[in-house]
């Protein structure tokens, strides 16, 4: 690999390193996820940094240029990444899923509309928020 | 809201803990009589809460499974909605013994300024039960690293049998940390200068049920505590004070 690219490598990487770091110190970012990315940086930082490895990896998967093999293996690491963050962005669905279920049981429970005579069937209005744009639908008790 | 009119909880969290939650319940109310129970049920798939519920204590479900932080985390925050003076933790497994609990409550009502009390499988003279020896190097690396940090000897950072006063738990309750909380929640304490202490304590095998921590999650546990500790060495305050940007915001920019 050519040492202006090896040195941006190696200084890309431990850029992410430290703002990952950062962003654990801010609270932005939780320990759990945070441990995903400081390892795809410290694995970045290694290929970067040592040449020799590098370079018997290319070549024993035939790759000619050993830049190709690092992007390769960058590409792979990210991809396994995206795909755990689709596992999680699966299950905050789920559990905001059951979180509207239960909310939803809770009030209907503590409203008791089931009881009440003439329950409010109609449709509830939509309130448009004239400062965002936002609508809003706005609960009316039966009367 | 109301205040109760006993001043000492128990907080059980339990996770699919409905062979052994019968017995650790029973347990606390023969010897642990002056403590209300409540069983933080962490979105258990068996007969967990229905358990509780039926050997008479007071029982919290969540809707799913939280992890062990943000289920003790719920009682904290239950513990100062009541407005109880000291809270206990106490492993729905029946690792702890109801009945050190009374050593646990005599320490910190001795000393006011102590804040948590910790119950410590390392001190005691008496050997119990004994982790496996991969477990017990980790724990006792963290005990070496917080006792360095906190300046005081720790020996069972990661023990889950604890009693804490009204200021501890409104630390906790405003912030405590989502898995593997024990060794962090240390550091916590002490980077808000809340004093602790440890009290020798057996401990059992676990009844039934599985341990949250198998062989694959132990290197996690290892790697996530010590960036925690790592992390939380670095910052100023390790909870959010209040007038803070809030910890969950819309207007966050790094």
């Amino acid at each position: 690999m050519h040492f202006g690219a090896q040195l941006a490598a190696i200084a890309f990487a431990l850029i992410v390193l430290l703002l990952v770091f950062e962003m654990v110190r801010r609270r932005y970012l939780h320990e759990r996820y945070a441990i995903l990315w400081l390892g795809a940086a410290l694995l970045l930082l290694v290929l970067a940094a040592w040449t020799q490895l590098l370079s018997t990896i290319s070549s024993a998967v035939g790759i000619s240029t050993p830049s190709n093999a690092f992007f390769v293996i960058a590409f792979a690491f990210l991809l396994l990444l995206l795909l755990h963050f689709s596992a999680v962005v699966s299950r905050l669905a789920d559990e905001t899923r059951v979180l509207a279920q239960r909310l939803a049981l809770l009030e209907r429970d503590q409203r008791g509309w089931d009881t009440e005579a003439g329950a409010d069937t109609r449709p509830l209005p939509i309130e448009q928020d004239a400062r965002t744009g936002d609508t809003a639908r706005e609960r009316v008790r039966p009367r | 809201m109301a205040a109760s009119a006993s001043s000492l909880l128990v907080v059980v969290p339990a996770y699919n803990e409905g062979g052994s939650v019968t017995k650790v319940i029973d347990s606390l109310h023969e010897h642990a009589k002056d403590f209300d129970v409540i069983v933080i049920d962490d979105g258990s798939t068996d007969n967990t809460a229905a358990a509780a519920a039926a050997a008479g204590a007071e029982v919290v479900r969540l809707p799913f499974n939280l992890g062990i932080g943000g289920a003790v985390q719920t009682g904290f925050l239950y513990a100062l909605d009541h407005g109880y003076d000291y809270m206990a933790q106490v492993d729905g497994d029946g690792q702890h013994e109801a009945a050190e609990l009374a050593a646990l409550l005599e320490v910190i009502r001795a000393d006011p300024t102590l804040d948590m009390v910790c119950g410590s499988r390392f001190l005691s003279h008496e050997s119990g039960y004994l982790a496996p020896i991969s477990r017990r190097t980790g724990i006792h690396l963290f005990a070496f690293a917080l006792s360095r940090i906190v300046g005081q000897p720790i020996t069972d950072p990661t023990s889950g049998f604890r009693l804490y006063n009204r200021r501890a738990i409104t630390l906790f309750a405003r912030d405590y940390p989502h898995d593997y909380p024990e060794v962090e929640a240390v550091l916590m304490l002490h980077a808000h200068r809340l004093r602790m202490a440890e009290v020798p304590v057996k401990m059992h095998q676990r009844g039934a049920g599985q341990s949250s921590i198998t062989k694959a999650r132990s290197l996690y546990y290892m790697v996530k505590v010590s960036l925690a500790l790592l992390v939380g060495l670095l910052r100023r305050h390790t909870t959010v004070e209040p007038a803070d940007p809030a910890p969950v915001s819309a207007s966050r920019r790094l």
